[in-house]
């Protein structure tokens, strides 16, 4: 009785089959795609699609729990009552040649005084009369009613000085290098810079967050190394090459190492790798060269071919500040655009004063003074080196010299100790004080200033204290 | 009657008698503090856009000319051979070459006497449209309206040269050497003492420059892994230390205190950004006085937030210090707040001191950790001796220690001063910023080429003025600004009103629409107290 009731279900089955086939065929076309896509959304979701997570919100009560529990930090570390820079000597006298500490006249090798200009009576004299003229600050930036006749004077003499088109003066030191790089170097463009450069040129090279390439310090194959790897890189892609400046910070003479650079080969890459040189003559300004005016005079380089040379007013001139000459084109920019030049307020004019003063006498002087002090400076790096024991790094005729000990014997304890000792015996030495955040730490050493109008016979006694308390440390 | 009718009978009482010896604001429990910020007029911004643009065109104009050489190019020559990367990007001077120099005899003016309440202006003559410059000899006598001698202390005579002179003779100029090394010298130890006392902290210590101090001293501060919140409109060398400290910056609106607050809880309720860890600490850096707007930070608010969320408070007083406050103490003396509250007080000896440096006061552990890790102290040679003794001097006579009230009497010539300038302007119709007790006053001038033409004219009638546009201020936003001195009398004041009035009326800058404008006459021989009365 089953299978013909059965025949009859699976025709009208098969029937209602084809009649849904046939409906198929005649609705319309995008009917049928929006289903299948519509099954194959369903299809996907079911199968592949990862379940979202449900996004943080927290409540009120939580975020203030959150604000509640949250402790900072102190805002400074603990401090070591200890550290040397808490129990600092406290003069109160003049620090030129011979220093006055605790009542004991003793020699002063420690302070940047290379001229002996502080506690000059010209340069007294002529900072007194600009206080009775001018006052003592500026009271403005350079912009607003800052700019005094007397920084005018300045910065023509200092452009004259160097026999460049003008100058510019800041009114501090570590600030002027630090505006400087900045001001022309930006994010795209590369920095080929020596490792063994002061503290704050490494702070104008931070700020201007461009690419820095370290080289080793003065080592002249490896700039040239780097210099030909970038080349290479700009072949690739010379078009964005064409937009990216490049600039080599040097030192003239580095105060970390006593050392002078090797100009001429430098230039010559400069036009082989084109790109442009800041020179920082700090310490070789008014100090090495015939007529003080350098290193391109010492190795007898063209100096219109260095773009930028910028400098400080704190060493051999004996007054506040700092500069930077070259020629119109690349100096006028400062002008708008280095930060410490027009957001700070100026040089107090009598600071300006004493600047000029000292370059007239450094004018009338001519190359006595310098070629004297080039000779005491040779002198006394051969009585050092006679001194067995002690390794001094520096040029012969660099007047600023780095004394350590040979070898393991070099910690900061024995140099301390050395620097103690001498104290007692009424001479005055220090050791180079650096902070730890240095891009490249130098050896802990003693940093030996020679003043131009110290005798033979000073030289002498220096070398024997040194001696003696030679033997003291290692014994 | 209503309160703003009171305030103003309070303020006409003492107007209308002896300056000097009225200024009763001892007898004040509170300043009446006021700031106000007119909205641009939409007419005048319009205009100022309008005229940028035309200034625009013409510049490119001007450089196709010089491009195709049928103008002479006057810029200076880069030394170097053709194939050399090109130092500056044409678009980068663009500004420089066709809007600034034509405006450029207006800045950068050079003086040639002490920088006091009159000065004498070197007059400069160009004959290629400001390409170069000339010297005619000439000196030209002017109120100084422009240099920052809040209480006169810029000056070539009188007890603090004298010392400066002294201190010459005993010391030297420099000393040649560091904080850290050779350079510590009694007298810098001195001044750290007296400040300290001035600012009632425990601790203080003195840089050579104003700028460095906060460059070079915000990244002892803080570091990576830590917030700073600064206001929008900080000074320059506040967001240079504070990119040079390698922390995160988070600039909140300018003394918008909801603002702050947001920023706070989002902060501290979301940590680091990616890692989410906690921050190890917030500052927030603020100024005393806007040196651009004249506004004063709102420092209680300021220290109840700071309070409530534990983020520490980093406070520069460059423009405040001295010239706020009854006592001339800033604005903690302002606002009658605890020095404590502030964690790091910082400030400049430029401006009310009449000399030039920095310092930084607070907790003596602070002070140590700065002392041992300031750039500025391991690598800078020290403060010059002249400059330590005028501040020390100046202080003496501030704070009443040389035996006279010359001090007190200072403080109150300045706070006469600024509210009879600031009032005497807004009655003339022309919009001020500021806070009412601000001796910074701004002046809107909106016009490019205005700027130029109001510092021309004032100087013309013997006033020297400070004019500032883009990129200093926004575009639509150029102002003249006036820095008020106690060493103005009421003659010199009137004089500079006058100028004011007559170029106002010449080059039309009377845009408030909140006040009645009135012509210098009117207000010269106004009978206030039945005026306001009335």
């Amino acid at each position: 009785m089953g299978s013909p009731v059965n025949r009859d279900d699976i025709a009208r089955l098969a029937t209602d089959f084809y009649s849904l086939l046939e409906s198929f065929k005649q609705t319309p076309f995008y009917h049928l795609i929006f289903e299948i896509f519509l099954i194959l959304t369903v299809l996907w979701l079911v199968c592949f699609r990862k379940p979202r997570p449900i996004a943080k919100k927290l409540t009120e009560k939580e975020k203030q729990e959150l604000i509640d529990e949250w402790q900072p930090e102190p805002l400074v570390p603990p401090v070591d009552t200890n550290h040397p820079a808490l129990n600092v000597r406290v003069l109160d006298g003049i620090v030129g040649k011979t220093i006055e500490i605790d009542g004991r006249k003793s020699l002063n090798f420690a302070t940047f005084n290379f001229l002996n200009f502080v506690g000059n009576q010209r340069i007294a004299d002529k900072a007194i009369q600009a206080v009775q003229k001018y006052g003592v600050g500026s009271c403005g930036p350079r912009g607003f009613y800052g700019t005094i006749d007397i920084h005018l004077e300045l910065e023509e003499r200092l452009a004259r000085f160097f026999n460049f088109e003008e100058g510019i003066i800041y009114s501090y030191g570590f600030s002027t290098i630090a505006s400087i790089i900045p001001a022309y170097s930006k994010r795209n463009d590369i920095l080929f810079v020596d490792e063994g450069i002061h503290y704050a040129i490494q702070k104008g090279v931070e700020a201007s967050r461009s690419t820095v390439k370290w080289f080793r310090h003065n080592d002249i194959n490896d700039l040239e190394r780097l210099l030909a790897e970038q080349d290479k890189h700009d072949k690739k892609n010379p078009k964005k090459a064409s937009t990216i400046r490049r600039f080599l910070i040097i030192e003239g003479l580095y105060m970390n190492y006593g050392d002078i650079c090797p100009l001429p080969r430098m230039v010559e890459l400069k036009y082989k790798y084109k790109y442009r040189i800041f020179m920082d003559e700090s310490v070789s300004f008014g100090t090495i060269g015939q007529t003080g005016r350098g290193v391109t005079e010492y190795h007898n380089v063209d100096r219109q071919k260095i773009d930028l040379i910028s400098s400080t007013l704190e060493y051999s001139v004996g007054s506040i500040g700092g500069f930077a000459v070259g020629s119109s084109f690349v100096i006028d920019h400062q002008r708008l655009s280095a930060q410490g030049y027009c957001f700070s307020a100026s040089l107090p004019p009598l600071l300006a004063a004493a600047a000029i003063e000292a370059l007239n006498i450094m004018d009338e002087e001519n190359s006595l003074l310098f070629e004297t002090l080039m000779d005491k400076s040779k002198r006394l790096h051969k009585k050092l080196l006679d001194i067995k024991g002690y390794r001094v790094l520096g040029e012969d005729i660099s007047p600023l010299k780095h004394l350590s000990l040979a070898n393991s014997l070099n910690t900061i304890g024995r140099l301390e100790y050395i620097v103690e000792f001498a104290q007692t015996r009424d001479i005055t030495i220090t050791i180079a004080r650096y902070l730890n955040d240095e891009h490249h730490l130098p050896e802990p050493s003693i940093r030996l200033i020679l003043n131009v109008e110290m005798t033979d016979e000073e030289l002498e006694f220096l070398c024997t204290v040194l001696q003696e308390a030679l033997v003291k440390v290692t014994a | 009657m209503s309160p703003k009718t009171a305030i103003n009978q309070k303020m006409n009482k003492s107007f209308s008698s002896n300056l000097k010896t009225k200024c009763a604001y001892e007898n004040e429990p509170k300043y009446q503090d006021h700031e106000d910020f007119e909205e641009t007029p939409t007419w005048a911004a319009v205009v100022t856009v309008l005229g940028y643009a035309i200034l625009s065109a013409l510049g490119w104009l001007r450089d196709f000319l010089r491009h195709i050489g049928f103008e002479e190019k006057k810029t200076a020559h880069d030394p170097n051979p053709k194939n050399f990367v090109p130092l500056y990007q044409s678009y980068e001077c663009f500004y420089t070459r066709n809007l600034y120099t034509r405006i450029r005899d207006v800045f950068n003016q050079p003086i040639a006497s002490v920088a006091g309440a009159k000065v004498h202006i070197m007059e400069r003559i160009s004959d290629d449209f400001n390409w170069t410059f000339k010297f005619s000899g000439k000196k030209i006598p002017s109120i100084n309206l422009g240099s920052y001698n809040y209480l006169g202390f810029a000056e070539n005579q009188g007890p603090c040269s004298e010392q400066a002179i002294k201190s010459i003779e005993k010391y030297g100029v420099s000393t040649c050497s560091t904080r850290h090394e050779l350079g510590n010298q009694r007298y810098m130890q001195e001044l750290e003492t007296l400040m300290a006392e001035y600012l009632n902290a425990e601790d203080c210590i003195a840089f050579g420059m104003g700028f460095a101090t906060n460059a070079l001293n915000i990244p002892t501060l803080v570091g990576q892994g830590d917030l700073i919140l600064s206001d929008r409109l900080n000074h320059i060398s506040l967001i240079l230390g504070a990119r040079l400290s390698g922390a995160t910056i988070c600039p909140f609106n300018h003394n918008d205190m909801k603002d702050l607050e947001s920023q706070l809880r989002k902060a501290i309720i979301s940590g680091q950004p990616r890692t989410c860890r906690p921050w190890k600490k917030i500052l927030i850096i603020v100024e005393g006085v806007y040196s651009m707007e004249g506004s004063l930070c709102k420092l209680p608010e300021i220290i109840e937030l700071k309070k409530k969320y534990k983020a520490y408070l980093y406070m520069d007083e460059a423009h405040s210090i001295g010239a706020i406050g009854s006592r001339g103490r800033g604005v903690v003396d302002y606002w009658r707040v605890d020095p404590n509250d502030i964690d790091v007080h910082m400030g400049t000896f430029t401006k009310s001191f009449g000399s030039a440096g920095g310092y930084i006061a607070g907790k003596k552990a602070l002070i140590d950790h700065i002392r041992i890790y300031s750039h500025s102290a391991c690598y800078s040679t020290s403060m010059s001796a002249p400059v330590c003794y005028q501040i020390i001097s100046a202080l003496s006579i501030i704070m009443g220690r040389d035996g006279t009230n010359d001090g007190q009497q200072r403080i109150q010539q300045l706070a006469c001063n600024v509210r009879y300038f600031r009032r005497q302007l807004v009655d003339m119709g022309f919009i001020v910023y500021g806070n009412d007790n601000s001796p910074v006053v701004p002046v809107m001038i909106f016009m490019p080429a205005k700027i130029a033409a109001v510092n021309r004219e004032m100087l013309k009638r013997g006033c020297a003025v400070v004019t500032v546009g883009f990129p200093a201020t926004l575009l639509t936003e150029s102002r003249v600004r006036f820095c008020i001195s106690a060493g103005h009398t009421k003659e010199m004041l009137d004089h500079a009103l006058k100028a004011m009035d007559e170029v106002g009326h010449l080059v039309s800058l009377r845009y408030s629409k909140q006040k009645p404008h009135r012509r210098w006459i009117e207000l010269d021989r106004a009978d206030y107290d039945k005026e306001y009365l009335s």
